[in-house]
């Protein structure tokens, strides 16, 4: 707000904010604002993604490598001890990083693809298609996910494949409602109605008229979804209809081993080996929240 | 500032009452950006019992920032730094937040803005404007409810003993906004902020407002600080007028010293900018032409048998008062809304009724330009992207001939290549309009419908704007739709005119015709109803209006 013209210039005319900065330096400015808990966030997820990505060379044994000794104690040799078929503890927990959050991301991109894409198309088409994906997303909600997913499971059969489908499919209606509902109040905007003036197709409204303006409820919601497909996909294995042996995976880990637990007040590390994977779960649930609080404040506009 | 002698005797302001609000060198900055910018600068204000201080400036200039500092209250990401806000004799820059609570709602008031944005809608009106009277124990419930009735009937609203039994949603804008005067007035306040309370509405309400608040605040000689950028609507209500800019003073003076002898080049130029008047043309060639379009919103018929002539190169200005059908008309051109019946002919052929059938030849032809450049612009985008998209979308232009016809575009719209890579949250409103208008030209269109494109902006941005939009009709021949509701911009732009009253055309023709009697009743009242830059012409017309 330097100049202060006495005449009246068009281009001098003071505007919101007169400096632009590159998004290298925009970037640096959030991260200085981040508070701690998503500071704690994020050095545990980029903790757990390097795990996932050096799991082969920061495993002390292969994935499936079954040893002498089953239910060995903790030491040494094996430092969380080993399972019921004498698999390493430590070993199965890091390749279990990788696959189930790989497995996990793959279903949240997958349902985001099919929620929001659908969600899009009915915040534009307000008239029939919108109906009926919405009323078909209404009977899909009304059914239990979890025995939903259970049934499908059991008609398909339990490949990774047909996991990631299922759950991303299960999952997209959530999207589809959220990305429907914000999408809806942009699409009335002025600029969308310019486009459609323009004569401007479905495929350019949705992308580069709507999308961009309402990625930050679908990142925030993207953390979230994460966290529970992770959630569904441990309670699937835990059921025993997830990922099958031997990949490891977190949710079979805690049913394979629970057992142990009643030995707890013979020797404790044995009782806490399988809440171990569960632990895992839980750190990085609430990791990704801390980020998604974080970076839910961040566009919401609240002030102190 | 030292007190201005009177030097008209006519001014109804007095000098002998007490000193009800005194401020001195109020320093107020603002966070944003991640820095602390100064947004007051050290201003004086001092408010005596019983008068209407007018505070008026362009947005940004820190009018409204000061109103609520009158109050001693500065909004989240604003902080008083410095200066003294002396309120009969309490210090409210050092006041602690309870104390001013308890002055707040029954000794100050304020009403804002948009009334329809500050009512609870779940609780009835009487509720609402009792509240703050019974609350804090002035009287007793059941009188505040009596004395509510009968603010209601001194601000003429209809039916003052039952409209307090009515929702928000259930009164019109004009009604909402006097109640709100009515709950600012119910404990008796000693000062009243008015914040632009009229800037919202049609001028025909805005006259009935006015004349209502007027009048209640003189008969409680209440005090009050009315901040708007309308200098004909301050020029009604205030005894002395304080012009800031920049969060500093620019001038102050009495009402009619203010309108007759400005002092300042800056206020000068204010005071100019309703000056500007283009000399009518009458065109032969039609452009485009509507005819005997009815029009409907689902089961609501909006528009009746409407028929509207552009002539190529000339402006055809649409006036009416919202919910006329002015908006409705330019969706049927557009091709947004499928009329019921009725035709749009182009250039003597006639065009397909909805959006999706028309050709892309004939979609570049007519162009839009929205009231609200805020949202008629993606956020995301950058002025490039967005002028430029219309370049590649109808010509199928790229890289270097795209920038240069960028660059060009910028130059006729009177900016510069250093706004390329802004978003439009970095523009100005004015600047942001520029840009909308840019990317109409860009598409080199005959016809730019422009749907009340000046409303939103400060008079003197608006002016510029005008001028830009003459300029480049005479360069290029471009035939302007120009709705509206400002008398003003009509007599500034114009060469036809359509009235349009509840979706019927009441007239049409040539500005001077329109413009001269005898008019229809319709056309007389909104003609009368527009703000004029004299002191004394509310006072006039609502004597005229009586008889």
């Amino acid at each position: 707000m330097s100049e202060q013209p006495d005449t009246y210039a068009a281009s001098a005319e003071v505007g919101a904010v007169r400096t632009r900065r590159s998004g290298f330096e925009r970037f640096g400015l959030l991260m200085k604002s981040a508070p701690p808990s998503a500071w704690f966030g994020m050095i545990v997820v980029a903790f757990y993604i390097l795990v996932a990505i050096f799991a082969d060379v920061i495993a002390p044994y292969g994935e499936a490598e079954i040893h002498s000794a089953a239910f060995a104690p903790w030491g040494d040799e094996f430092f969380f001890g080993t399972d019921q078929i004498g698999r390493d503890v430590l070993t199965r927990l890091i390749y279990g990083a990788r696959n189930t959050m790989g497995i996990a991301l793959a279903t949240t991109f997958l349902s985001f693809l099919i929620g929001g894409g659908l969600g899009l198309v009915a915040a534009i088409n307000r008239r029939w298609l919108d109906q009926a994906l919405s009323r078909f997303v209404d009977v899909l909600m009304a059914i239990p996910s979890l025995i939903f997913a259970l049934m499908l499971l059991s008609i398909f059969g339990s490949t990774i494949t047909s996991l990631i489908i299922i759950i991303a499919v299960l999952d997209s209606t959530r999207v589809f409602r959220l990305t429907r509902a914000v999408a809806v109040n942009v699409a009335v905007m002025d600029y969308v109605e310019a486009a459609k003036l323009r004569g401007e197709g479905l495929g350019w409204i949705m992308r580069r008229e709507i999308l961009p303006n309402i990625m930050p409820p679908l990142v925030a919601e993207f953390g979230l979804r994460f966290c529970f497909v992770f959630l569904t996909i441990a309670a699937l294995s835990f059921l025993g209809v997830g990922i099958q042996p031997p990949t490891a995976d977190w949710g079979s880990m805690v049913r394979a081993n629970a057992s142990l637990i009643q030995f707890a007040k013979y020797d404790m590390t044995a009782a806490i080996t399988p809440l171990l994977p569960a632990a895992a779960i839980a750190l990085l649930t609430v990791a990704v929240n801390f980020i998604v609080d974080w970076f839910l404040q961040k566009t919401s506009g609240l002030r102190e | 500032m030292t007190v201005t002698p009177v030097t008209n005797p006519e001014s109804s302001a007095d000098f002998s009452n007490e000193i009800l609000l005194k401020m001195r060198d109020i320093r107020i900055d603002g966070y944003s950006d991640e820095q602390w910018h100064p947004i007051i600068k050290g201003v004086d204000l001092t408010l005596r019992r019983g008068e209407i201080m007018g505070l008026i400036g362009e947005s940004g200039a820190g009018k409204s920032t000061l109103g609520k500092a009158a109050m001693g209250y500065t909004q989240p990401g604003c902080k008083l730094t410095s200066g003294s806000i002396i309120f009969d004799g309490i210090d409210l820059a050092k006041a602690k937040d309870r104390e001013k609570r308890l002055l707040w709602g029954t000794r100050i008031a304020y009403v804002a803005q948009s009334a329809a944005a500050s009512f609870n809608p779940a609780h009835r009106l009487i509720d609402q404007t009792v509240e703050a009277a019974t609350r804090r124990g002035i009287r007793p419930d059941a009188e505040s409810r009596a004395d509510a009735v009968e603010l209601f009937r001194a601000l003429q609203l209809p039916d003052p003993e039952t409209i307090g039994n009515r929702y928000p949603h259930q009164v019109s804008g004009g009604q909402l906004q006097r109640v709100m005067t009515a709950m600012a007035m119910s404990p008796r306040p000693d000062l009243i902020i008015f914040d632009e309370p009229t800037t919202a509405l049609d001028v025909t309400t805005q006259v009935e407002v006015l004349a209502s608040m007027r009048n209640i605040v003189a008969e409680f000689n209440t005090a009050a600080i009315y901040i708007t950028h309308d200098l004909a609507v301050v020029a009604q209500m205030a005894d002395f007028i304080q012009v800031l800019r920049y969060g500093e003073e620019v001038e102050e003076a009495p009402t009619r010293q203010m309108l007759t002898k400005p002092e300042m080049p800056y206020t000068k130029s204010l005071w100019s900018v309703r000056s500007l008047e283009k000399p009518e043309v009458k065109g032969e060639d039609i452009v485009l032409s509507i005819n005997n379009i009815d029009a409907a919103y689902g089961p609501v018929k909006v528009l009746h048998d409407v028929s509207i002539k552009l002539p190529r190169g000339r402006t055809v200005a649409v006036v009416g008062e919202s919910g006329s059908g002015k908006s409705t008309t330019a969706r049927v051109m557009t091709g947004l809304l499928p009329p019921l019946s009725g035709t749009v002919t182009f250039n003597g052929e006639e065009l397909p009724a909805a959006l999706k059938d028309r050709s892309k030849d004939q979609l570049q032809r007519i162009q839009m330009i929205y009231q609200m450049a805020d949202t008629a612009m993606n956020p995301r985008q950058t002025v490039e992207d967005i002028i430029g998209r219309p370049l590649e979308f109808y010509f199928g232009l790229k890289g270097k001939a795209r920038e240069e016809r960028i660059l060009e575009l910028l130059d006729m719209i009177e900016l510069d290549e250093s706004f390329m890579d802004r978003l439009p949250s970095e523009l100005s409103g004015g600047q942001k309009q520029r840009i909308c208008i840019a990317r109409a030209l860009a598409a080199r269109p005959d016809i730019i419908i422009c749907d009340e494109v000046t409303s939103a902006l400060d008079q003197i941005v608006q002016e510029g704007i005008l001028q830009l939009l003459l300029r480049l009709q005479k360069k290029y021949d471009i035939t302007y739709l120009f709705i509206t509701h400002d008398i003003a911009t009509v007599k500034a732009i114009s060469d036809e005119i359509v009235v349009m009253f509840e979706g019927e055309v009441v007239e049409q023709g040539l500005k001077s015709e329109i413009l001269s009697p005898p008019f229809p009743a319709y056309t007389k009242l909104l003609l009368s109803s527009v703000p004029e830059m004299d002191p004394d012409w509310l006072t006039n017309l609502l004597e005229k209006r009586d008889d």
